[in-house]
Parts: C-alpha cells; sequence; structure tokens
C-alpha cells in the first residue's frame, strides 16, 4: 500500500481507520446486543429517531474497542437524553457516524421505526450482497447503518490473460477511476503544449512514460481498494472474498480459497456487475484484450486497434491517442449507439481531427499473432464486403458487456434472466420477492456507478428504514471523457422528437469559442451545445447536450435544473458567468428550425 | 471574474466612419437618433446592438482614457480589454505551469524543475488575443449598423450629447434615449506616490516588465485575482489586506481561500494600510505601511505595486447635471426598469448603483432594456441569484445567498447548511492539497428544503456552478439536489452527494473516496 499517495490529512484518516482493524475483532456480538436493546425498545412504543440514532451510535461506539465500556454508558445515558445530546456525544467520542450520502432531510431526522421484520430469522443475515462494486457496497453499507446484519460477496475472475482486481469493482478498479486519471494524463501532455504556447520554457517533445502511469493509476486503485476494504470493516458489513451461486431461494454457496461455505440469508441483492464481450472470432480470445486489461497492462499498448466506438471505446482511444499511440477504431455500424447521433457525430468527428483514424462499417474476421510477436488482424468491410488487413502490436475489444449471471445459478432460486441481465420492477426487485438486483447487471438502466449507487442506497433504505422513496432513473446525467469531453442530460433529440414530435420540439444550438483555445490555437470547430426543448408552452427543456472541455463538470449542475424543471425562459435569464464554457448555455439563442447559421461572429459580449 | 464594462475608450487604431444608419420607420424624426449609448463596453454594446435589431437608430460613444502610466486601450469595455478576458487567460497561463508539474506526475518526461514563464510572451499573447476581439467587436458594430464615435460623450441637457471629433471639432447631436454605461475604473488611494509609482488592473495587463516582487493593496477578488496569478508565474505577490478579504461573499469561504493562498506560499499584510510609496535610487518601490490593530509602522521594498482598493464609476465626465440625472457618490441610481430619475435616460452596467459588477449581467440587462425601449418586451432584469467565481488557482464560485446573509435574511433556526470536504481523484497522483476543496449548500430549514445558496471551492468552479445557477432559478431543493444522479468522476457531483449539516456537528471530511 502506498501511503505516500495520500496527503497528509487522508493519512491520518486511514491511520485512524488502521488502528480500528486491529482492534474491531469483536464488535459483532456488541453490535447484536446493541440491536437487541433497540428491538426492545422499539416494543416499549419508545419509536423515535433518538433510539435509531442511538443504535447506530453504539454500533459505532462499539467499534472502537478500547472505549467500548464508556460509550455504553454514555449511549445509555443518550437515550434519555435525547437528539441534542446523542449528537454531541457523536462529535466528542470522534466515531464517524454513519454517512448518509444520499439522505433528505426526512430521512435524516423523521425517519420512522424500522419495520418490525423476522429479522435474522433462521438465517445467518438479513442481507447478503452479491458483488462488492459501486452499488453492492452502497446497498450494503446503507443496510448495515440501519441496522441489518449483511455480508457481501465479493470475486474477481481473471481475464484471458491473467489481470485480476480488489473489491470496489468496476468503476474503481477498471472502469471510470482508471479511466479518467488516463484522461487526465493525456490532457496533461496538451496542457505541455499549451504552456508553450503561453510563455513557459518546456520542450514540447515530449513522451509519456507507460509503466510509471501505469504504476501510479495502479497504486491509486491499490489505496481506494484499501479505504474500501477498511471502510466495510467500520461499518460492519462482512465481506467474504467468494463466489457466490444460488442452492435456493435463500441459500448460497461461496466459493472460497478455503473451500465451499453455505450462507443463507432472508434477502439477497445481485449486483454482479458486468464484464466486457469478446468476439467469437479466431485468436480473440487469446490475443486480445479488453478494458479489464489495459489500464494495468505491463508493456507500451503501442499501434492499437480498438474494437467498438461505444463510450468505451472511444475513450480508451482518445487517451491512447493523447499518450502518443496510434489507435484506430473499428466501428460496426454507428457510434455512440444510444446517444444523440448528432453528438456522437461530433464526437466522431472530433477524434478524427485528432488523429484517430475510424473504420466504419467494419467487423473484425481474425486475430493471429506474427512470427514478430505482433497482430495480424484480418476485417471485413460489411457494406463493400472488401476484406483487409493490418498489424497492430494491441486490440482492444470493446463491443460491449455482459452482465455475469452465469455463475449464479439463478434457476436454483428461481429469478427469471434477460439474455445476461435480471429484469427488475422499480423497486429492483426481480421475479423472486425477497431477491433484488441494482448495478449494472440489471435489465435495461443506465449501467453508470452513481446510479447503482443511489439505487444500492435507496434500496436498503426501502427493505431497512421504512422509506418509501424509489430510484428515479430518468434524466440521469452522463459523460464521455473523449479528449473533447461530451456530456448531456435528458433526452437525445432523436428521442425527443420520437416521444413528442418534431413539430412538439424546439432545438436551440450554438458553437461556441472557449477563450482559453485561442492563445494555443486549439481548435474550436467542435465545440458546441444544444438544448432540445419543448416547443409551446412553458417551453420545459428536455435534453441538454454539450460538447467541450470539462463536460461533466458543466452538465451536473444543470442535470439538477432539468430535475428542478427547467424551462428555456429561465436558462435564457440565467446569468452567465463569464469568461466559462458552461455559460454558453444561457446563451443559446439559435433554434435549428430558423436555419440561421449557429457559428458565433464574436468571441464575447 | 469579471469585472465590466467600461467607459469610454479610444481605439488608437483606425477611424471609424460612420456608417449608413437604418432607418427606422419615422419619417422625419425629432431626433438625430433613437438611442445613444455613452459606453461601448459589455453593456453598452449589448443594448447598442439589440436597438438596432429591434429597428432603433442607435450612436454608440467609447472613449479610453490613458491610465496614470499612459496605457490605453480599444472598444469593447473593461472585461476584454483588463478585466475578465486577460485576467483569465492569465490564470491559465497559472494553471498551465502547474498542469507541467503535474504532467511529471502521470508519468510525462517534462523537465518541470527549472520552468518559467516568458512575461514578454505571454503579455504578446494576451494583447493579441484582446486586439482581435477588439476588431471582431469593431466589425460585428459596423456589421449590426451601430454607429460608432470614439470620443466622450456628455450632456448638454436631457437630449443632447456634446463631444470632440478625431479633428478636435466639437459636435452636438439629439437623442430620444440615452443609455449611460460608461462602467468604472480603478481607484488609487489619497497617498503620497500612489500615481506616479503604483499601477492598477489596467496597467498589469500589458505591463512591459516583469513585475517581480509585487504588493497588491486590497483583497477583493480583482486583488486576490492578481496576487494568484502573479504567484503561479513565479513571482512573489503580497496581499495587503485593510479589513476582510472578499468582502461582500460568504465569509467562511474567504477565509478558506485566503489560507488556500496562504498555503500556497502568498503572503497577506493584515489589517494595514499603505501611507507612501517611494521611488528609491536603484529603481525599487519602498511602501511604508500601518498596521491599524498593532498601530505598528513598516515598510517593504517592491518591484511593483498594484491597487486593487475598489472601482469607481466615471461619472465625472458626464456632466449629468446638465440633464438631471441623479447620482449616488460615484454611481447613477436607476430603478427597476433600468430608468434613472430622467425618464428617458437610462444606465446598465457597473455605472449603476448596487447592483453585481459584472458582465453578463450588463449583457442581459442592456439586452433587454432594448427590447422594453423598441421592441415592446416588459420583461425586466432579473437580479437575484447571479452566478459569480473567483478566478484564483484553486476557483471559488457561489449562487445566491451567503450563509450569513441567508442567516439574517431568514434567522439561524431556519436555515439548514450542507456542507462537505471532497477529493477530486486527479488530485491524487500529483499529490495535490485537497485540504481546501469544499463546497456547502445553504437551504431551508423546512418542507423540501429550497436552497438558497450554494458554494464550491475547487477547479473549474465557475464551469460546476453555472448549470446549478439555473437549477436554482427553477427552485432547486435539497430533496431534489441529493435525488440528481452524480456524474463519476467529477468534482461537480459532490453537490449530490452532500449530507452532512453543520447543525449535526458531524465531520464533513471524506472517509472513502469513491462510490
Amino acid at each position: 500500500m502506498s501511503l505516500t499517495l495520500w496527503n497528509s490529512r487522508f493519512s491520518v484518516t486511514l491511520l485512524r481507520q488502521h488502528s480500528t482493524i486491529f482492534t474491531s475483532a469483536a464488535p459483532i456480538t456488541s453490535t447484536h446486543s446493541s440491536y437487541y436493546t433497540f428491538k426492545s425498545n422499539t416494543q416499549q412504543q419508545n419509536r423515535n429517531l433518538t433510539i435509531m440514532k442511538t443504535t447506530n451510535q453504539l454500533a459505532g461506539g462499539a467499534d472502537k474497542g478500547g472505549n467500548r465500556s464508556s460509550n455504553s454508558a454514555r449511549n445509555a445515558r443518550n437515550v434519555s437524553q435525547g437528539r441534542t445530546s446523542l449528537e454531541s456525544s457523536a462529535s466528542d467520542t470522534g466515531v464517524p457516524p454513519f454517512n448518509h450520502p444520499h439522505c433528505d432531510r426526512q430521512a435524516q431526522y423523521q425517519q420512522p421505526v424500522r419495520k418490525v421484520k423476522p429479522l435474522r430469522g433462521n438465517y445467518d443475515y438479513d442481507l447478503v450482497v452479491i458483488g462488492g462494486g459501486s452499488g453492492g457496497l452502497a446497498c450494503a453499507k446503507e443496510a448495515v447503518a440501519h441496522g441489518a446484519r449483511v455480508a457481501c460477496l465479493d470475486f474477481v475472475k481473471p481475464t484471458p490473460t491473467g489481470t485480476k482486481w480488489g473489491v470496489g469493482g468496476t468503476c474503481v478498479n477498471v472502469g471510470c477511476i482508471p479511466k479518467k486519471l488516463m484522461h487526465q494524463a493525456s490532457l496533461l501532455g496538451e496542457s505541455v503544449h499549451e504552456a508553450a504556447a503561453y510563455g513557459w520554457n518546456v520542450e514540447d517533445k515530449i513522451k509519456p512514460d507507460w509503466s510509471k502511469l501505469v504504476t501510479s493509476v495502479q497504486n491509486h486503485i491499490k489505496s481506494v481498494n484499501w479505504v474500501t476494504r477498511v471502510d466495510m470493516r467500520d461499518k460492519k458489513v462482512e465481506y467474504i472474498n467468494g463466489l457466490g451461486s444460488f442452492v435456493d431461494s435463500h441459500t448460497l454457496s461461496a466459493k472460497l480459497k478455503s473451500g465451499d461455505r453455505t450462507i443463507t440469508s432472508q434477502t439477497f441483492v445481485i449486483a454482479v456487475g458486468g464484464r466486457p464481450r469478446y468476439p467469437n472470432i479466431p485468436g480473440a480470445v487469446e490475443y486480445g484484450i479488453t478494458s479489464d486489461d489495459i489500464f494495468s497492462l505491463d508493456r507500451e499498448p503501442g499501434k492499437t486497434l480498438v474494437v467498438g466506438a461505444g463510450y468505451i471505446g472511444l475513450e480508451c482511444a482518445g487517451f491512447l491517442k493523447g499518450l502518443g499511440y496510434e489507435p484506430t477504431v473499428m466501428v460496426r455500424s454507428i457510434v455512440l449507439r444510444g446517444f444523440d447521433q448528432q453528438m456522437a457525430g461530433l464526437v466522431a468527428a472530433s477524434m478524427e481531427e485528432r488523429g484517430i483514424p475510424f473504420l466504419r462499417k467494419t467487423v473484425p474476421l481474425s486475430v493471429e499473432k506474427q512470427a514478430d510477436g505482433r497482430l495480424l488482424v484480418k476485417y471485413e468491410n460489411t457494406e463493400t464486403g472488401e476484406v483487409d488487413s493490418d498489424v497492430f502490436d494491441t486490440v482492444l475489444w470493446a463491443i460491449g458487456r455482459k452482465g455475469l449471471v452465469d455463475d449464479l445459478n439463478l434457476q436454483n432460486a428461481g429469478v427469471l434472466s434477460q439474455k445476461d441481465k435480471i429484469p427488475v420492477d422499480s423497486e429492483e426487485t426481480t421475479n423472486v420477492p425477497h431477491i433484488y438486483a441494482v448495478g449494472d447487471i440489471i435489465y435495461g438502466k443506465p449501467e453508470l456507478t452513481p446510479v447503482a449507487v443511489l439505487a444500492g442506497r435507496l434500496l436498503a433504505r426501502r427493505l431497512y428504514a421504512d422509506s418509501t422513496l424509489r430510484m428515479d432513473y430518468a434524466d440521469v446525467a452522463t459523460t464521455v471523457f473523449t479528449p473533447l469531453e461530451y456530456a448531456c442530460v435528458g433526452l437525445s433529440e432523436e428521442d425527443a422528437v420520437k416521444t413528442y414530435g418534431a413539430e412538439e420540439i424546439e432545438v436551440f444550438h450554438g458553437y461556441y469559442k472557449p477563450t482559453e483555445f485561442f492563445i494555443p490555437q486549439k481548435s474550436v470547430r467542435y465545440c458546441y451545445v444544444k438544448a432540445v426543448a419543448q416547443r409551446t408552452g412553458d417551453q420545459l427543456v428536455y435534453g441538454l447536450h454539450y460538447l467541450g472541455p470539462v463536460a461533466g463538470e458543466v452538465i451536473q449542475g444543470f442535470a439538477a435544473a432539468l430535475k428542478s424543471g427547467l424551462t428555456i425562459p429561465t436558462l435564457m435569464n440565467t446569468v452567465g458567468i463569464h469568461p466559462t464554457t458552461a455559460e454558453e448555455f444561457t446563451r443559446l439563442s439559435i433554434t435549428k428550425r430558423s436555419g440561421l447559421d449557429p457559428t458565433p461572429a464574436s468571441c464575447c459580449s | 471574474m469579471l469585472l465590466s464594462k467600461l467607459c469610454r475608450k479610444s481605439s488608437g487604431a483606425a477611424s471609424c466612419k460612420l456608417l449608413v444608419r437604418s432607418t427606422s420607420g419615422v419619417s422625419k424624426p425629432k431626433y438625430d437618433y433613437d438611442l445613444v449609448v455613452l459606453g461601448g463596453g459589455s453593456g453598452g454594446l449589448a443594448c447598442a446592438k439589440e436597438a438596432v435589431e429591434c429597428g432603433a437608430r442607435v450612436l454608440c460613444f467609447d472613449y479610453v482614457k490613458p491610465t496614470p502610466v499612459g496605457t490605453t486601450w480599444g472598444i469593447g469595455g473593461t472585461c476584454v480589454n483588463v478585466g475578465c478576458i486577460p485576467k483569465k487567460l492569465m490564470h491559465q497561463a497559472c494553471l498551465l505551469g502547474e498542469a507541467v508539474h503535474e504532467a511529471v506526475a502521470y508519468g510525462w518526461n517534462v523537465n518541470a524543475q527549472n520552468i518559467k514563464p516568458d512575461w514578454r510572451k505571454l503579455i504578446k499573447s494576451v494583447q493579441n488575443h484582446i486586439k482581435s476581439v477588439n476588431w471582431v467587436t469593431r466589425v460585428d458594430l459596423r456589421d449590426k449598423k451601430v454607429e460608432y464615435v470614439n470620443s466622450m460623450g456628455r450632456f448638454v441637457d436631457a437630449h443632447t450629447i456634446d463631444y470632440r471629433t478625431k479633428q478636435g471639432e466639437r459636435r452636438q447631436l439629439t437623442a430620444e434615449h440615452v443609455v449611460v454605461a460608461v462602467g468604472g475604473r480603478p481607484r488609487y488611494p489619497d497617498i503620497p506616490g500612489a500615481t506616479e509609482f503604483g499601477i492598477t488592473s489596467d496597467d498589469i495587463f500589458s505591463y512591459e516588465r516583469e513585475p517581480g516582487r509585487t504588493l497588491v493593496v486590497g483583497a477583493g477578488y480583482v486583488g486576490l485575482e492578481c496576487a494568484c496569478f502573479l504567484k503561479g508565474l513565479g513571482y512573489e505577490p503580497t496581499v495587503m489586506v485593510r479589513s476582510i478579504v472578499l468582502r461582500g461573499f460568504d465569509r467562511q469561504m474567504a477565509e478558506l481561500l485566503a489560507a488556500m493562498m496562504t498555503e500556497r506560499g502568498i503572503r497577506f499584510l493584515d489589517t494595514t494600510i499603505p501611507t507612501a510609496v517611494e521611488r528609491q535610487r536603484n529603481g525599487t518601490l519602498l511602501v511604508r505601511h500601518h498596521n491599524t490593530t498593532t498601530q505598528a509602522d513598516g515598510g517593504d521594498v517592491f518591484d511593483t505595486v498594484l491597487w486593487a482598493i475598489g472601482r469607481k464609476g466615471l461619472i465625472d465626465d458626464l456632466n449629468l447635471a446638465a440633464a438631471g440625472v441623479a447620482t449616488q457618490n460615484d454611481k447613477v441610481v436607476v430603478d427597476h426598469t433600468e430608468a434613472t430619475s430622467v425618464p428617458h435616460i437610462y444606465a446598465v452596467g457597473d455605472i449603476v448603483h448596487g447592483r453585481p459588477e459584472l458582465t453578463p449581467v450588463a449583457i442581459l440587462s442592456g439586452r433587454l432594456l432594448a427590447r422594453r425601449l423598441f421592441a415592446g418586451s416588459q420583461q425586466l432584469m432579473d437580479y437575484t441569484d447571479v452566478a459569480t467565481t473567483v478566478f484564483t488557482p484553486l476557483e471559488y464560485a457561489c449562487v445566491g445567498m451567503s450563509e450569513e446573509l441567508a442567516i439574517e435574511s431568514r434567522g439561524a433556526e431556519n436555515i439548514e447548511v450542507f456542507h462537505g470536504y471532497y477529493k477530486p481523484t486527479e488530485f491524487f497522483i500529483p499529490q495535490k492539497s485537497v485540504r481546501h476543496c469544499y463546497l456547502k449548500a445553504v437551504a431551508e430549514v423546512d418542507g423540501d428544503q429550497k436552497i438558497l445558496g450554494l458554494h464550491y471551492m475547487g477547479p473549474v468552479a465557475g464551469e460546476v456552478i453555472q448549470g446549478f445557477a439555473a437549477a436554482l432559478k427553477s427552485g432547486l431543493t435539497v430533496k431534489t439536489l441529493l435525488n440528481t444522479v452524480g456524474i463519476h468522476p467529477t468534482t461537480a457531483e459532490e453537490f449530490t452527494r452532500l449530507s452532512i449539516t453543520k447543525r449535526s456537528g458531524r465531520d464533513p471530511t471524506p472517509a472513502s473516496c469513491c462510490s
């Protein structure tokens, strides 16, 4: 574990938690005893939040080992003194109270007493979460915070080339986090060139050190893995490093290093996520890699064929180009399926402008290893039927991801799947009422970390905290971290047309020129924003699309605005922040319908 | 951040020919023009162009008086010439310097040990950009048929403006409506040596020599931004603070900002006022100062002294008395329709008393005014919840109320403050300090908890806050905010993860970094 990665503040946190690890050998029993106390109080109609909180405090306090008895005494006192003193006790013991990240006031202060369910019953656990990724962990931690006894299974099968990783799931290990860091590395390479234009005396013949970058990225990931483990221990989620499969609808068999273990639980949450697909062609598995491998690849990728033009393929091609390698993107049909196609076209064009070739309407036929170790890829243009080939150092499959239903033995539990995913209802329930699913394994929902986190957390609150709040999957914002980033929230233009009819929507759009782009003469050709809105009435905004720098940072606030009922008049009366690129949304005035040129005449004012 | 617009400015270059004016429907107009705009800055130009689009006959005066050291600039006002634009570019230069160091941590083989900026090259790049904007602005005025006169207009009476042509003759013209949009300029303190030896933000962006060791007097956003980009470019700024940092902003955020600057090695002289500036034999400047707390007198030597003690409205040359326009201090008083005490004379932008001095505010109010005057619009400018950003190395942006204002207007019992520190993902590898990455939401305590103000300190703050400004205008509540799905990994998503209230007394430091 590389502690040096952390700044001093974080190190202190880690050390504090570290000490917890070594002193938390026996807290389970004391948690249970506090749980029983809670229950009996409940039965005495002492139904208020204070008790609820006390239970949590007590669980946390017990965790501190040495302070256990004094904490118990304090908690006993707090029960009678009510909330105020309780909260002060939280701060003066230094116990980090449970995090409740998405709670609203209601959840915080008016939490009703938990349903008196036959928790524990005859089962080992109240809840077993299968899969320790973003959604599973969020659900598990939240469930514990509300008094449930929770175990979380996590197991990573190695990729064909042998890559594997720690707890935390796709996002932390082989997804958002390493991808964003690689993207950042590639942006910083650009920054060095820009710095020269701004007058810094840097030589701009620079090269990246792939192995140093990968080491830095992996060190960061390992530190996150570690913090995740510590966090689980602190929060009393039992972590089981094993592959789970159902025996029956309340029983799971976990394959551990030490042998099989049978686990029973009242409730299950399936959060096993997905993994990249490989095409069914000769050489695919033997010679190709995926996004599961690229972030820890122990050699420079060199000339790389990226097969697939979803966001993963484009992001990989984008950072590889930024790091000086030569990626080529092979596109079977369209770029960024599911996204607004005008924006997708602009994203692809901006990448082509940066020198990333796109092989369109092309599918791979085979991968062969040549005598010199390089890979010969044969491919076919599906329109012309023309077969061609090229030689690459690396072939990266980014043709989609499959849900990991296969090892679960779902039929033993009676859970239905659809293709490789699991359909759920609006409460994340599968066809079996006590088995739920969250995250990428769900059929037909956005495969995004924050969606999984929020869905998992809300599910836990519905299960164990009497919440009724359901996950709202509408208007989820997302970003593609290509060199010029793309972010959007709400409907694509196509979907708006399909939903409301072309006559009923108005599209405002415009190209813009980021102030900072002028001095280094960066291309502004693809800096573009558009708003898709209701044509009449309130002119409700249905969707916002932005191509340009720091797109995710720009769109997040607008996502909150969309959820708040943003309209075109409100957008136009929002005063801009000058000079930013986000302010371009407030300056939108040209409709597509008008046919006016959306290219700006002037740059300012 | 934004200053705003300016007043008259001279473009030193080619003289501008009067253009064929667009004719309005009136057969024999009573006045030479439907609208005369005094001041070709952001607000004035926006108003003039919009008025022409609505069919009015418009003339715009712009003239820039040189600064004491002789700096002058072209059309476009403060923002373009000596405000937001050059400031943002300098800020960007400084962020790029940081980026070079970060690039090393990410594995780039760049020699970051001894990198230095080339001040002259930077200034030249910045000024070239500004000149291109000036030019585009001129072309735009021509295209849009706004007559432009590079001269200072002054009132003769409420409908008549007097000015001097390039050839030196005095002329007069009449206008049905007049918009005063002359903006403001930096103040100088009334101490010996202030104007002789000091410069201001009007000079720094075209300063010919390296600023070197610089005393920045004043801790408003202009002063802090200047100090920060000077530090980022490797000079040694010291900030002299008379009373408090960032007056008018949220106090906690202001203090955090000052702490962040201190962490980066910027020295603050607190509760100190300058008493004199003297030039020494070697050319350096000796600044004598007085600490108003300790009553100690001191002196320090600097290469450059930059006054950032505030800005004054440019009413002096307008002869407002002749038109009967009421003023307050150095600003013009207007009502909610931007009308001054004289009904057909209006004012927009920094010259207006008691409004935010920001380019986009000036632009929008100028544009809406023109539409009300010439297109029958009824829509008024809404000055509430205007977002703004301070472009310091860690940027600070906010929209809506400060915590103090919320307490003052609603009572401490009736507000809830959610807050949290956070750790940007990209900061780990280069081990950048996350100590001051912080955000807070000030909200009502009851119901759905309507949000009154949002505050964010961290990277790309303006980009982060803009959308939330639109959300605030749409009635954002805490309930909605917490049910907005984040975009991972961004820093803006931290707003959707806020959970700890100040009232709870809980530690707002995050335990984990992800999920």
